[in-house]
């Protein structure tokens, strides 16, 4: 392995300044990437939140009277499109993908370094600018679905480079996938089998073949909507002899797979932090691995579930419904799995645990009222109402959000070195759990009473429990102040957290903390049971 | 630095991990293959769900000219097989042959993309006409900037394999490799595409 090590090893340290300075440079190292993933991705998740906040602060009375209905579409799509493509996707695979997946497979750094940092640099740019377009001639209006004919009609500039970040952003995101698929099927080190990694290690390779399938046509379809706006083409402009519902076909072909791409590493990440402070094995590996390549498989053909409004005719409203009611199997079998791995587990209720609870409990009740979502005849009832914005805020903020700050809590001393404060940590925990059930839980009774999303004005009847959901947000909001406290304190003061404070046995535990630019001094350990826990506590 | 001490069986390894070096580069080059078809994918599939059921307005209805399309495929077709020639000569070392070679590819590119043009000054629709105007352009100018970057690319390795201080050897034969992998992906992708904008 020397030659290649070495080779690897010497790009990493030419690239790189000493220091803090590092995580400012086009670094090759991909815990340095992973950083740049995490700190990039949580700005952005501060400005997504920001905007958040706007909304619900002018949906705290039924009338328009805090920002101007214009203002409040653009707020919209901004938080929408920020969440989604600058937050959870990038922070999801890129910073924890390649943070932890070097070490998983046993390597000294992802197969395409230098195709790495790429796909890391082209973030920034992108988002800055998506941020900027507000300021130009007013950001896109039209959600971050940009369905035509209304991101045809709406201001050309903001849209145009909706579009471009957008792209720039898809193509972070396939060079990501590439590395990742290549990494964890070529890279592994010699002796470590397949059926023996780590489950993030899984759940990264179903997200990178959904990313290099979906995200392709994604990109197809923005430059055909470009067309639109800039050429005057017809293709999805009905005036013109388009098709609007091509277009819908086409974006949710992406943007349903892109739910699977925000979650499935988080179910990855679950899987990882559960048995360490269950001090248990994951419980049935193997159903695992196939529910999660099940999930990849039917995840790519349940997209008209989004569209059961559309003029979708009655064979492929059948056909869609099944296919998701379907996704509901596998979902289930990774949800009993993590309950049993729990089950008579010594389970050290700490932060990073809590959060992977309220996460479980969260996603429970995303994915039920996701499969009531998948009948027809509910579906046309709650279409485009808060019920929707109920059910894939549970997914993408109970869900991937709470795994991301579990993860933050599991990994940090890792990283730092240093334990984070757990009485900060219960506090954000408190907060944000209390605070998300509040904003959220009371948007799917608006749903089912027919208040429309995307509205910045509604009937005066909602508006005690749109009140409510506003103070949840309040919460949401000041959660986020223990946080940051907690990560910059226990830079400098916390306390020592020792190369393995919390007795994993998955290989990124086995070596220094924070660990050297190669990873390991000397050979890559071999590790063929990362889940070998609580062996002598049974026998 | 520790890992630069070495035992026997790390070396051993080593070989192994070396030998998949070029292997993992292609690999990696078919995964963002398979990226950049399913973008065609999304197009080809936009564009039968159009033919299915979006009929055109009376009186635009075209006969696309077969003779420059067909001659056109027959010419990357060609492209093809001239460039597994110029990788089989330079796997046999000799450069000189397989740069003849990669020119004659090239050269096959710019007519087939100089015959793409004159198609596109003789055609009775310009690109906002009609929804099957649109989608015609879209692809085949989609499908003609691929061929262009190909064609660049084979200049490019073409150069490279000169005799003297070309980086392109026997022994480095990845980078056209590569670019032999992507030429015939674009001739997949235009055969696909003649039978469904043409023929079908």
């Amino acid at each position: 392995m020397t030659i290649l090590i070495d080779k690897q090893a010497k790009v990493k340290e030419s690239f790189q300044p000493k220091g803090f300075l590092r995580y400012f440079s086009f670094s090759l190292d991909h815990k340095v990437i992973g950083i740049q993933y995490l700190v990039c991705g949580f700005l952005f998740y501060l400005v997504g939140g920001t905007l958040a906040s706007a909304i619900r602060i002018e949906l705290i009375s039924p009338l328009s009277d805090f920002l101007p209905r214009d203002v409040y579409n653009q707020i919209l799509t901004l938080h929408g499109t920020i969440m989604i493509f600058l937050w959870i996707v990038p922070v999801v695979n890129g910073a924890f993908g390649n943070y932890l997946i070097p070490f998983y497979v046993g390597a000294r750094d992802m197969a395409f370094p230098r195709l790495n940092a790429v796909a890391f640099w082209l973030i920034p740019p992108s988002g800055l600018m998506l941020i900027a377009s507000y300021f130009i001639e007013g950001a896109s209006q039209s959600g971050w679905t940009a369905y035509p004919p209304l991101s045809i009609t709406t201001p050309q500039s903001g849209q145009i480079i909706w579009i471009l970040s957008v792209l720039l952003l898809g193509g972070s995101s396939i060079f990501g996938g590439i590395n990742f698929i290549v990494t964890i099927l070529k890279l592994r080190r010699p002796g470590l089998k397949l059926m023996n990694l780590p489950m993030y290690c899984w759940a990264m390779l179903g997200t990178s073949i959904l990313v290099v399938l979906s995200t392709p046509v994604l990109a197809g379809t923005l430059i055909l909507l470009s067309f639109d706006i800039v050429a005057h083409t017809g293709f999805f402009n009905p005036a013109l002899g388009g098709n609007v519902v091509v277009y819908q076909h086409l974006f949710w072909f992406y943007s349903h797979p892109a739910v699977y791409i925000m979650v499935l590493p988080a179910f990855g990440l679950v899987s990882e932090i559960l048995p360490i402070h269950c001090r248990k094995p994951l419980f049935g590996y193997t159903t695992m691995v196939f529910s999660i390549m099940g999930i990849v498989i039917l995840g790519l053909v349940v997209w008209a579930h989004h569209m059961f409004t559309s003029g979708t005719p009655p064979w492929m409203r059948l056909f869609f419904t099944i296919a998701t009611a379907f996704i509901a199997v596998p979902t289930g079998i990774k949800f009993f799995n993590w309950v049993a791995t729990m089950w008579g587990g010594k389970i050290s209720l700490n932060s990073a645990m809590l959060f992977s609870c309220g996460f479980i409990i969260n996603f429970v009740f995303g994915g039920i009222t996701g499969v009531a979502l998948a009948q027809v005849p509910f579906d046309i009832h709650v279409h485009d109402t808060y019920f929707v914005v109920a059910h894939f805020h549970y997914i993408v903020y109970g869900g991937s959000v709470f795994v991301i700050f579990s993860s933050i809590y599991h990994w940090y001393p890792k990283v730092v070195g240093k334990l984070l404060n757990e009485t900060l940590g219960y506090l954000h925990f408190a907060l944000t759990f209390i605070g998300f059930n509040l904003c959220f839980a009371p948007q799917h009774w608006l749903g089912l009473n027919g208040m429309p999303r995307r509205v910045a004005e509604y009937d005066p009847q909602f508006q005690f429990v749109n009140q409510i959901s506003s103070l949840g947000a309040l919460f949401m909001a000041i959660s986020t102040i223990p946080f940051l406290i907690n990560v910059f304190i226990s830079i400098k003061k916390g306390k020592i957290a020792g190369n393995n404070p919390w007795n994993g046995l998955t290989p990124e535990w086995l070596t220094t903390s924070p660990p050297p630019v190669e990873n390991w001094e000397g050979e890559a350990p071999l590790v063929n049971e990362p889940y070998g826990y609580g062996k002598d506590y049974h026998s | 630095m520790t890992i630069l001490n070495s035992s026997n069986e790390i070396k051993k390894e080593g070989d192994d991990l070396i030998n998949h070096h070029e292997d993992f580069r292609i690999f990696g080059l078919i995964i963002f293959l398979i990226a950049d078809g399913m973008t065609f994918a999304g197009f080809f599939a936009a564009y039968l769900t159009y033919k299915a059921v979006n009929p055109l307005p009376e009186g635009s209805v075209y006969e696309l000219e077969l003779a420059i399309p067909t001659l056109n495929t027959f010419l990357l077709l060609i492209s093809s097989a001239t460039f597994h020639k110029a990788g089989k000569a330079l796997f046999n070392k000799k450069n000189v042959v397989s740069q003849k070679w990669l020119l004659i590819t090239a050269l096959l590119g710019i007519i087939f993309l100089v015959c793409q043009l004159f198609e596109y000054f003789n055609l009775p629709f310009g690109l906002t006409d009609n929804l099957f105007a649109s989608t015609f352009y879209a692809l085949t100018g989609f499908h003609g900037l691929h061929v262009t970057l190909g064609t660049l690319m084979i200049l490019i390795i073409s150069w490279q394999t000169r005799i003297n201080g070309g980086r392109i050897t026997y022994k480095n034969m990845f980078p056209l490799e590569a670019v032999e992998l992507y030429w015939h992906f674009v001739d997949g992708i235009w055969v696909i595409l003649f039978i469904i904008l043409y023929l079908y």
